[in-house]
């Protein structure tokens, strides 16, 4: 017998008899204000909202927060003259010295003040993570509650690849003492647009 | 690794010889229970969202073979290979040969606690693999040559000054740096080189889709990603307890997983993997190693619910104040104590004994098992299964044919009272553990009883 | 209501003044007690070693003792949480199941069954003017639900703190963590000596530094073990079983 076909035996002989799945699995979150509370539990866990009407103010905030700065690349059209860096490349590795990476999410989440991100955003799937610093463009409107709701309206194997970004990386590993930057972005900011 | 010389009782004793140090051990693991607790009182419905995560998993395991099965065969269609392995050996094996085949002699690995269990790191070194592991703490912890002490803050036993000097050593921090800031930069940079250099990167699995033959990865670091979309191959370690039927589930398990374990919303990435990356490879390894065994236990086969949170940790009164070093196994506290026996009966007769049965455990876990009931009934399989030292079955014995004879419980409360009375020294010494730290209680002249029977009647 | 009166074989021999206090107290109440004379102990320091197959012969002797009585009541958690899970009786397993749905800890049978809180006429008229410090004992917190568990997202209440606002001049200190082990865990505290007489002194601790002058609780046990450590450090502070204090006068 197979490993497989060895395990497989095993664990038929050994299951319980069949439980029914529970009937609630969703529950309602109520917000007075949905992205009041996705900008305050962002600022919770290291990151930082701003709000703005289009994308001339995503711009004005860039050119002003990240003057100087160089290896910029984005996905938006809209802010592609920030860009210096062009993101249609083979090798993701060459995404090493990227400072600031600018791509739009999907979708967000009041709760944890996660945002969906997958392979129709991300040209590379290491994008949000090798980059130095990351900002993340989200229109309002796709704001939703709760993870309930947020699986309910995501396809997650749309593509091969997504994943809930929740901040800047982080780690508390020594002594408890919480250090914002670990080994993906150090920095994430959210542009809520209108 | 081997702390299998000492057992639970006896390194605790160790490890509160330094009564500063476990004040502070305990006090930093009691913050992270707060944490959670600031948490979880924010979500009115966490109490039925429990309950919810209980009954999916109480299906699962009903389930397993059929669930299995069904997520085999979309993880093979999205292009995942999918590799069986019934225990530690083949597991191990197994990786070596993939990582073999691939060409390469380096892996960089995110957090995998079955891998510690299958002491992978190990095996893989015997046999010329060089590993890097790339959680932070994992990371320290593999420098200094010990095992984690804690599922998901795996250097909570060291403080700064512990990291400090590791990285002096291994690399080249300044000497008696402890800023946790400079420290965790040092570690960035240099594990960086390792994330850009590694052609072959293992990560666990938090949770697996048998609806659509996908699987969950949760980091605060980012070390997952950087490894596995960096690398060529991505191989993922999973116990096969791991899967979950539906997508939707995840919404439950996904709300309660961080609040549980740090009192965090969420993690900060929570990577979903489908297909490997265009002319790159994903490899599964679906891993036994007792589970099934475990399964068939009625009692305890609910320990395989657990989605390693470590909540049950943080809050056991015992596991911080002795240490996960102190539970001589890949997983410590509460969780660890009902997984180990399964494994091994001899080596871990102690564990289920590491407890007052106080019931915290059971309270804080997200998937509600009754982990401080599994501790009672593992303490009498074991008993009866004879790993209790003769001395005690003996004492056992005596004490119950004592107690459940009336004039014998009389008389030996009688002797008993009269020895602290008239002979305390026969009490008050150290050889009589209680004596160590406390005063023996004041024996009255008279039982209740005795009192009793002299009031008048009415 | 017939009651018969449970007293655990440590409070019989080292705590009886505990066991005078709880008797007092329950026929203040109205109760009719007995005391069954051959009583001797629930079993449970050989079912929590492992050893519960050997806790047959208490078994038997606990029915034989306890079968007669409309409620059976006892100044202790632990051993009233073991018999409501554990008592087992092949040769009489109807007594043995009136007994297990009728066995109480005593705060919960003055709250549930005599419903003492809510009656107009306080009968205890019980004073203690000292600053006491609670201890929730594991067993009869998250065993029979006397209180609130700090884990849960579940609405406050708690049955001892009820009767002890019962009592005038008592002022209840809050503690820094409000229900954690006091590490005696039955014969825990001499197999893990180490960890059980940390977590005492921990205990101790709290209650000190949040001015407790009396630690009381539930289960004398736990008091026992938490006296234990306080004696050794020659504090001043005693401990007083719940029914000590809803008896208490000037």
């Amino acid at each position: 017998m197979t490993a497989r076909e060895t395990i497989l035996a095993n664990i038929k002989a050994n299951q319980p008899d069949l439980q029914p799945l529970p009937t609630q699995i969703r529950f309602q979150t109520m917000y007075p204000d949905l992205a009041k509370q996705f900008a305050d539990t962002l600022a919770f866990v290291g990151g930082l909202a701003v709000f703005v009407d289009d994308y001339a103010a995503i711009d004005a905030y860039i050119q002003e927060h990240y003057a100087g700065v160089t290896g910029i690349a984005t996905t938006l059209p809209e802010l592609a003259h920030l860009a210096d860096f062009d993101l249609d490349i083979t090798d993701p590795h060459d995404l090493a010295h990227l400072n600031l990476a600018i791509i739009d999410g999907q979708l967000a989440v009041a709760e944890n003040a996660a945002i969906w991100v997958d392979e129709r955003q991300l040209p590379h799937r290491v994008l949000p993570m090798i980059t130095q610093y990351l900002a993340i463009v989200v229109r309002q409107s796709t704001l939703v509650a709760n993870m309930h709701d947020a699986y309910d309206r995501l396809t997650v194997n749309e593509t091969g690849f997504g994943t809930f970004i929740s901040g800047p990386s982080k780690t508390a590993d020594i002594e408890q003492s919480l250090v914002i930057g670990a080994h993906g972005a150090r920095g994430l900011t959210v542009f809520m647009l209108e | 690794m081997n702390q299998l010389a000492l057992d639970h009782p006896d390194a605790s004793t160790v490890f509160n010889k330094d009564e500063a140090r476990v004040d502070w051990h305990d006090e930093t693991l009691w913050f992270v229970r707060t944490k959670r607790d600031r948490a979880v009182q924010q979500i009115p419905e966490w109490e039925q969202l429990r309950e919810a995560a209980s009954q999916i998993k109480n299906h699962v395991l009903s389930n397993l073979h059929d669930l299995l099965i069904d997520f085999e065969a979309r993880a093979i269609a999205n292009g995942i290979t999918v590799h069986w392995a019934t225990d530690a050996a083949e597991h191990n094996a197994l990786i070596h040969r993939i990582i073999t085949e691939a060409g390469a002699t380096q892996l960089v690995k995110s957090k995998s606690m079955l891998t510690e269990e299958c002491h992978l790191n190990e095996y893989l070194t015997q046999n010329g693999i060089d590993v890097i592991d790339s959680d932070l703490g994992e990371r320290i912890v593999q420098m200094r040559g010990e095992p984690p002490s804690h599922i998901v803050l795996p250097a909570i036993h060291l403080k700064k000054s512990d990291v400090g000097d590791t990285f002096h050593k291994h690399l080249g921090t300044e000497k008696g740096a402890t800023d946790p800031q400079y420290l965790t930069e040092a570690a960035r940079q240099h594990l960086r080189e390792t994330f850009l250099s590694r052609k072959v990167a293992l990560t666990g699995v938090n949770f697996a889709i048998a609806e659509t033959g996908g699987f969950v990865v949760c980091t605060n670091e980012g070390n997952a990603d950087m490894g596995v979309h960096l690398a060529d191959v991505h191989i993922a370690s999973m116990g096969f307890e791991k899967i979950i039927p539906r997508t939707e589930h995840l919404g439950v398990f996904l709300r309660l997983l961080a609040r549980s374990a740090t009192g965090q919303p969420i993690t900060t990435f929570s990577s979903h993997f489908h297909k490997p990356q265009p002319g790159k490879q994903i490899h599964l390894v679906i891993v036994d190693n007792g589970r099934s065994r475990q399964l068939g236990r009625p009692d305890f086969r609910n320990s395989l619910k657990c989605i390693r949170c470590a909540a049950c940790l943080n809050t056991c009164p015992v596991y911080r104040r002795s240490g996960g070093h102190s539970y001589h196994s890949a997983i410590a506290g509460p969780i660890g104590s009902i997984l180990a026996p399964n494994l091994d009966m001899r080596q871990n007769a102690d564990l289920p004994f590491a407890s007052t049965l106080c019931g915290s455990c059971s309270n804080v876990c997200p998937v509600k098992i009754d982990i401080h009931e599994q501790l009672y009934k593992w303490r009498q399989v074991l008993m009866q299964e004879g790993y209790g030292p003769t001395a005690k079955t003996v004492a056992m014995r005596t004490m119950a044919t004592v107690l459940e004879s009336p004039r014998l419980y009389r008389l030996a409360g009688r002797v008993g009272r009269g020895t602290l009375r008239f002979a305390p020294v026969l009490a008050e010494n150290s050889l009589n553990p209680w004596y160590q730290q406390r005063e023996m209680p004041a024996p009255p002249a008279q039982s209740f009883r005795d009192w009793y029977i002299n009031q008048p009647k009415p | 209501m017939n009651v018969g009166l449970f007293i655990p074989c440590y409070v019989d021999q080292f705590y009886p003044q505990v066991a005078r206090a709880t008797l007092t107290l329950l026929q203040k109440v109205g109760c009719d007690v007995h005391y069954p004379l051959d009583q001797t102990c629930c079993g449970q320091p050989m079912a929590n070693s492992g050893y519960a197959h050997l806790s047959g012969g208490c078994d038997a002797n606990f029915v034989r003792n306890f079968a007669p009585y409309d409620y059976i009541v006892s100044p202790s958690g632990s051993c009233t949480l073991h018999i409501k899970q554990h008592l087992h009786d092949a040769n009489h397993d109807t007594e043995a199941r009136h007994i297990r749905e009728r066995v109480y800890e005593l705060t919960e049978f003055l709250t549930d069954v005599i419903q003492l809180p809510g009656l107009t006429e306080n009968p205890l008229q019980a004073t203690f003017p000292h600053r006491v410090g609670l201890h929730q004992s594991c067993h009869g917190q998250r065993g029979l639900h006397l209180s609130q568990m700090s884990e849960l997202v579940a609405a406050p209440y708690s049955k001892p703190r009820q009767l002890l606002n019962m009592v005038a001049g008592l002022e209840l200190v809050t503690l820094d963590r409000s229900d954690e082990c006091c590490g005696f865990g039955g014969t825990f505290c001499v197999v893990e000596e180490a960890v059980s007489a940390k977590m005492g002194k921990d205990r101790v601790a709290d209650h000190l530094r949040n001015g407790a002058e009396f630690i009381t609780g539930v289960d004398v046990s736990c008091l026992m073990h938490l006296e234990g450590i306080l004696k050794r450090a020659g504090s001043t502070v005693k401990v007083k079983h719940m029914a000590e204090i809803l008896t208490a006068t000037l």
